[in-house]
């Protein structure tokens, strides 16, 4: 009987230690999303109730603060920002997936002279700081011409200088059975047949990884945008959005506050909706984030 | 020999063809760019303006903090960059195992709870957030508020504002992103077997114990790895810098990380042959502390059973 009772004395113990953990990353939760919610909850509110209001709930709800925002800065609306950015955004995924799959297929799949000493400089590169290549890209770029204009950006994705996801890629091509390749060899089947019927189509999954996290990581990227994009009506959403904070914040934090929700929702629906995508992709080849 | 040369071209020709847009880019944009940087690094380069070999005198400017010849602001970039690095790392990877740990207990929710937290790192690097943080620490802003309801407190300092607490402000926003570091220690922590709890428990070793001796070895490697991709990427922060201090890195130069104070040299007075050798510093600042944490890694990374 005794046991009994320290058996079950030791699982309410249990119980309990476990109901702490919960209610613990709960608040912790709570506390990492605050801010986000708050900005959301505020672009709502009319602007004289914002500052200070630390309450997330709304006494007024009002869309004034949209309607003001989306009218933009210096006479474009932000409309435009967002097809701007959505171009970019999807232009620069379409030339990753190709770019990085290919080399991916070559070093995970094929043999071919050379190969571990490309593989080894590729992995170097990924470690390299961006501020190395920033200036002499920028001098090459000036003397293309293509200085404001979107060039820059989609070009190198185009060529594959976001070696991280050629990583992702060639660590998922490796995983795939090889047997599938020998059947396809003896059935006549090219390396270039293998990389479109067989490797492609099994690679979805990774695939899918790598288009999320360039789509995100060029929705979000700020440096090179305000580097090469100098004119108001090439603007994309990170530019217009601090042009927009610089020329009207402090008189209309609310309009910045609507237009940085909207700024966030491609991103929240990308993430809501492929989950699983993210957790694998960062799980297994440690995404920086 | 031509037969020789044919069998070599058929054996390489498709690998070479499928690799051929990495390659072009990797010389292209990554090499002779780097080539090139190397040299402007020792000129007066400036874009359309005339300019020569200067020797050494870029990287002795960083040097010197005489106002003419020199950049008394390198140093308190440097100082800055090391500071927020050192600080919001550690701290990252330290919340990141943490949670992971409490949350491998085997608890129901996992993965709502992973979602929620992998929000901060999906949003943290836009311009949206930087703006807010701007908003949430300034002096009439809600932490200050929330400051004072909880201990009464007034007249609180703008946190954003005021050169002693900028960069906290910057740190903290990074801390608050440690949800990917998260998700890939906790990636690691499922991998160790359960068995070798069961045999501590049964040799009586505690949970303290427990997590000496058999968890915090067992991930290493993955300590190590966060510890190199976090390292790396926060030399290089900017956007949040950038933003928060518009543009300036101020107040008084509290928040002037090295990134931002390249892109000042280089594109807004144009001293680009300096900016090309503040980057290649910056390479090998990180390119020690790389190696450095690679060759110590022997003596505190384990690869045992538990990979």
């Amino acid at each position: 009987m005794e046991v009994g009772n320290d058996d079950m004395l030791h699982s309410a113990k249990k119980i309990t230690g476990r109901l702490l953990i919960h209610l613990f990353i709960i608040l912790l939760g709570v506390v990492m999303l605050y801010p986000v919610v708050w900005m959301v909850l505020s672009s709502f509110k009319p602007n004289n109730q914002i500052f200070s209001d630390t309450s997330l709930i709304l006494k007024s709800f009002t869309l004034q603060n949209y309607a003001s925002g989306w009218k933009g800065y210096s006479g474009v609306q932000f409309g435009r920002f967002f097809l701007n950015s959505l171009f970019i955004c999807g232009l620069s995924v379409v030339a990753n997936l190709a770019a990085c799959s290919m080399a991916a297929y070559s070093f995970g799949r094929l043999k071919f002279f050379g190969k571990a000493f490309w593989f080894g400089i590729m992995m170097i590169s990924i470690m390299l700081p961006t501020h190395v290549t920033t200036i002499p890209r920028f001098v090459m770029y000036n003397s293309f011409g293509w200085i404001d204009s979107y060039l820059p950006i989609i070009i190198p994705k185009l060529l594959a200088t976001d070696t991280f996801f050629v990583f992702l890629l060639v660590q998922f091509v490796r995983s795939l059975p090889r047997d599938l390749d020998e059947a396809a060899t003896i059935d006549g089947c090219s390396a270039y047949g293998i990389f479109f019927r067989i490797v492609l189509p099994l690679a979805g999954p990774a695939l899918v990884t790598t288009a999320l996290f360039t789509f995100l990581w060029t929705w979000d990227d700020f440096f090179n945008q305000l580097l090469y994009i100098n004119t108001t009506v090439r603007f994309t959403v990170p530019l217009g959005l601090r042009a927009f904070v610089d020329a009207s914040g402090e008189s209309n934090w609310g309009a910045v506050l609507a237009m940085s929700t909207l700024s966030m929702i491609p991103c929240f629906t990308l993430f809501f909706s492929l989950q699983k995508y993210f957790v694998q992709g960062i799980a297994t080849t440690g995404i920086k984030g | 020999m031509l037969k020789g040369a044919k069998k070599f071209f058929r054996n390489n020709s498709a690998a070479y063809v499928f690799l051929l847009p990495w390659l072009l880019g990797f010389l292209i944009l990554t090499v002779y760019p780097m080539i090139q940087s190397l040299y402007l690094s020792f000129t007066s380069y400036s874009m359309g303006r005339e300019w020569g070999w200067i020797g050494l005198e870029n990287y002795l400017k960083m040097l010197s903090s005489d106002r003419i010849t020199g950049d008394p602001q390198y140093l308190k970039s440097l100082t800055v960059t090391f500071t927020y690095v050192f600080t919001s790392v550690p701290l990252k990877l330290a919340f990141a195992l943490l949670v992971a740990m409490l949350m491998n207990r085997g608890l129901k929710f996992v993965s709502l709870y992973r979602a929620v937290y992998y929000i901060p790192t999906l949003l943290g690097g836009s311009v949206a957030i930087a703006v807010l943080w701007r908003k949430l620490f300034a002096k009439d802003g809600i932490i200050n508020s929330l400051i004072s309801a909880l201990t009464g407190a007034e007249d609180l300092p703008g946190w954003i504002a005021n050169p002693k607490y900028a960069l906290g402000t910057l740190v903290i926003l990074s801390v608050w992103q440690f949800g990917s570091s998260m998700i890939i220690f906790l990636a690691g922590l499922k991998q160790i077997s359960p068995e070798y709890y069961e045999a501590a428990e049964i040799d009586g070793a505690g949970k303290t114990r427990q997590f000496f001796s058999i968890t915090l070895p067992l991930i290493t490697p993955i300590i190590l790895f966060n510890l190199i991709m976090q390292m790396i990427s926060a030399f290089q922060a900017f956007t949040q810098a950038y933003i928060i201090s518009q543009g300036k890195g101020g107040p008084v130069n509290s928040t002037l990380f090295y990134t931002l104070h390249l892109y000042n040299k280089g594109f807004y007075y144009h001293e680009m042959g300096y900016a090309s050798a503040m980057a290649w510093v910056m390479l090998i600042i990180i390119a020690v502390f790389t190696a450095i944490i690679f060759k110590t890694s022997g003596s505190w990374v384990s690869y045992g059973s538990g990979e």
